[in-house]
């Protein structure tokens, strides 16, 4: 019977017109009243609770339960994080935690998806720049937490140059200043790893100016060893090696405006091309690994704990892994200055950090579970599983030992705010540009010239469209 | 029904067919269709999507790395069909014609790369092609060491080090393949053809390959295929890198819809390479069908 119908309707001349309209309709429902994201919430945020609203009795919150993603799924930090959930939950028993945990990459490829969605979870942990947090916050994804950030005390505890970093204006416009978006538990930062051993044996001490530094390199490279160990084969450890040279060339506020893709820098400078050209130098001169571009990141620093090497210019991540292997021969420096008491300027920044959704429905309890990951005894469990906890840092004990050199240079950066931001951070594209500039730079596929004329496109592109 | 000889279409076969054809909309044509309704749009996958036309595709002609993409994959189609369509014809006729003992154990043993996962065979060559790595050994130990460099950061090398992994993959499923249509030709074939004094080359040239046409297209529609939907190989290996030498649009697509949130951008190069994909399988069989007749 439908059959016969339908035979009869798409047979009949009299109904083309019809079809013909219909056809036409449905071209332009699909161009026009579902456009892609159409089911997202408006782009303005959320309406931000006053301090007052805010509750932080998290006993009087009645049953509750709060769905978290995380990334920390490595040793440590899936230790301190199961360890955190179980206080949380014995503290607070009308609250269940379900938590959700994956790898990074996992995670950065499905939050999209679920943040768009109707019922995502309370807390997810976000990477900071924005391809991600940025993105959401500029979509209403993310819930301000501003209140929260007054109730518990949280811009006290945290340095500016640690806050910086989950701060957005709430129309994910400007980086770095705003409104605050998330909580980070960890830190990080980039600096000089060195062994021991080595610069014993080539009569050094570890470096304390820029000049020494470069002297040690020469004089490990005489010595027939390698003097900096480098694997730039997965395009971004390069951007660490470069971050760390510009940090003694460039200054400090004109780097963090850079990476924080505000308008009014440039990457044409003086100052620029001297870091870049610094780097080029280095190649020249051999101190760096041969077929550096074709080695791995991971194989380049288990080969540095080999003893293949004398530096490895690298994060505070590395110190947990380098040091079960190495022990007493791994040591951590920040990136010295011109002079001994030059201030510190070096990469670093937080791990990644928990934010609120906007559409969770127990934001308090939401809030209560950050509060409780990032206070002062949390910082101490981070500590007891090797990890650098983002505050506290001076009031933590550990043994003597590369773990505490790291807990030095973190206190002393973050207390200068002497931490510059990751480059990448710029533009949602620039990790991918300054990468493949990077190695181009250091393969000699360009000149400095060029090779800032490349990240000067994709910054001043980004600035101009982002008004 | 009376009215219909035996055996005419008849439309209430279409109701037999309906539910394959939901199933096939639903997870086939309908994904199709959003895609290219995507492609149409400025969209970063969460907020608001904003009309953009063609410029999607547009950007795909203009934008000089995107350009380099797709030709990366030309290149590396010469890595993944043709290389072992050459290497692949040369062993199926020797094993096929030397009646070579224990001739299953080596068909094994060339399929072997086929039974292990991309990401695995990506893994293990990245270790190969280190600059401490298996590679660089041998080349040291026959005293070639000045060959030796990081080969996957090498500019010039980096995408036919990408490439030989691909012809290293392939070639077994070519090889088998080609064996089993050969083993289909009839002998009386070659026993005429050596009656009139062909000389083997002449007789592969003769009867071989018109005979195995057929596989040839097969396989060559599947290695090229292959080829330009590389991904997990260079997301593994390289990167796209160094610079973006080796960069293809299947990681172009990944990166920009998962990475930088351009999934408006990912989605029309994923249409372009569908059609060119389709297009160049087209080609092939229509070049193969005309062989046969």
């Amino acid at each position: 019977m439908i059959a016969s119908t339908r035979k009869v309707w798409l047979r009949n001349p009299r109904h083309a017109r019809t079809r013909a309209a219909i056809a036409a309709g449905l071209v332009a429902l699909a161009a026009s009243a579902c456009a892609p994201g159409s089911a997202a919430p408006p782009a303005a945020s959320p309406a931000q609770p006053g301090a007052s609203a805010v509750r932080t009795d998290a006993a009087a919150l009645g049953n509750v339960t709060l769905t978290i993603w995380d990334q920390e799924v490595r040793g440590g930090q899936d230790a301190q994080m199961k360890q955190l959930n179980a206080a949380f939950e014995a503290k607070y028993p009308n609250i269940r935690l379900k938590r959700l945990s994956r790898s990074f990459d996992d995670l950065n490829t499905t939050l999209r998806l679920a943040l768009s969605g109707n019922e995502p979870p309370d807390v997810v942990q976000a990477n900071n720049g924005r391809p991600q947090m940025g993105a959401f916050v500029k979509a209403g994804h993310l819930r301000p937490l501003d209140a929260y950030a007054d109730a518990y005390g949280w811009k006290k505890r945290y340095p500016r140059s640690v806050l910086q970093y989950v701060s957005y204006s709430a129309d994910g416009k400007v980086f770095g200043e705003g409104n605050l978006y998330g909580l980070p538990q960890a830190g990080e930062v980039v600096g000089i790893l060195y062994n021991t051993a080595k610069l014993t044996k080539l009569g050094l001490r570890p470096p304390e100016t820029w000049e020494e530094f470069q002297a040690a390199l020469a004089k490990a490279k005489a010595a027939g060893e390698v003097p900096i160990q480098l694997g730039n084969l997965d395009k971004w450890p390069g951007i660490h090696v470069f971050g760390t040279v510009q940090g003694r060339h460039v200054p400090a506020d004109q780097i963090t405006k850079l990476a924080f893709g505000r308008k009014g820098a440039s990457w044409n400078t003086p100052e620029n091309t001297r870091a870049a050209g610094q780097l080029v130098d280095w190649v020249d001169k051999g101190y760096f690994n041969k077929g550096f571009n074709g080695q791995g990141y991971d194989p380049a620093w288990q080969a540095f704990s080999k003893g293949e090497g004398v530096f490895l210019i690298g994060g505070t991540w590395l110190i947990a892994d380098l040091e079960k292997a190495m022990g007493k021969d791994l040591g951590f420096i920040l990136p010295p200055g011109t002079t001994e008491a030059a201030a510190p300027v070096a990469t670093g920044g937080t791990g990644l950090p928990f934010a609120i959704t906007a559409k969770s429905p127990n934001p308090d309890a939401a809030a209560a579970y950050l509060d409780f990951i990032a206070d002062a005894d949390a910082m101490k469990v981070l500590t007891a599983n090797g990890l650098l906890p983002i505050a506290d840092t001076d009031r933590q004990s550990v043994k003597a030992g590369a773990q505490q050199d790291m807990f030095t240079a973190f206190g002393t950066a973050t207390k200068q705010d002497g931490l510059v931001p990751y480059l990448d951070y710029a533009t949602p594209t620039f990790a991918d540009t300054l990468g493949a500039a990077v190695q181009d730079l250091l393969a000699e596929k360009s000149t400095p010239q060029e090779f800032l004329a490349t990240l000067e496109k994709d910054y001043q592109a980004f600035a101009e469209s982002n008004e | 029904m009376i009215g219909h000889p035996p055996g005419e279409p008849r439309r209430v076969a279409y109701l037999f067919v309906l539910p394959a054809f939901l199933v096939y909309a639903a997870f086939l044509l309908y994904p199709i269709g959003r895609a290219v309704h995507l492609s149409l749009y400025d969209w970063d996958g969460l907020s608001l999507g904003r009309w953009v036309g063609l410029a999607n595709y547009a950007a795909i002609v203009a934008d000089e790395g995107l350009r380099a993409a797709f030709g990366h994959a030309l290149v590396l189609m010469a890595f993944y069909a043709l290389a072992p369509l050459a290497i692949g014809l040369t062993l199926a006729a020797i094993l096929n014609h030397a009646k070579v003992r224990g001739l299953g154990f080596f068909r094994t043993v060339v399929f072997l790369p086929q039974v292990v996962a991309m990401v695995v065979v990506a893994v293990a060559w990245r270790r190969v092609y280190a600059p401490d790595g298996t590679l660089n050994d041998l080349l040291g130990a026959v005293g070639l060491d000045s060959l030796t460099r990081g080969w996957l950061g090498d500019y010039t090398f980096a995408l036919p080090a990408v490439g030989v992994v691909g012809t290293w993959f392939e070639t077994g499923l070519v090889t088998v393949l080609l064996l089993a249509g050969m083993s289909r030709v009839p002998t009386e074939l070659y026993e005429a053809a050596r009656l009139d004094g062909a000389s083997a080359l002449r007789e592969f040239f003769a009867v071989t390959l018109p005979s195995v046409r057929g596989e040839i297209a097969v396989a060559l529609t599947l290695t090229v295929i292959a080829a330009l939907r590389t991904f997990d190989l260079v997301y593994i290996t390289t990167r796209g890198g160094p610079g973006d030498s080796t960069s293809v649009p299947s990681y172009e697509i990944y990166h920009r819809a998962f990475g930088l949130g351009q999934v408006g951008s990912a989605a029309a190069i994923g249409v372009t390479l569908t059609v060119a994909i389709f297009a160049i399988s087209f080609v092939i069989n229509r070049f193969a069908d005309r062989g046969m007749s």
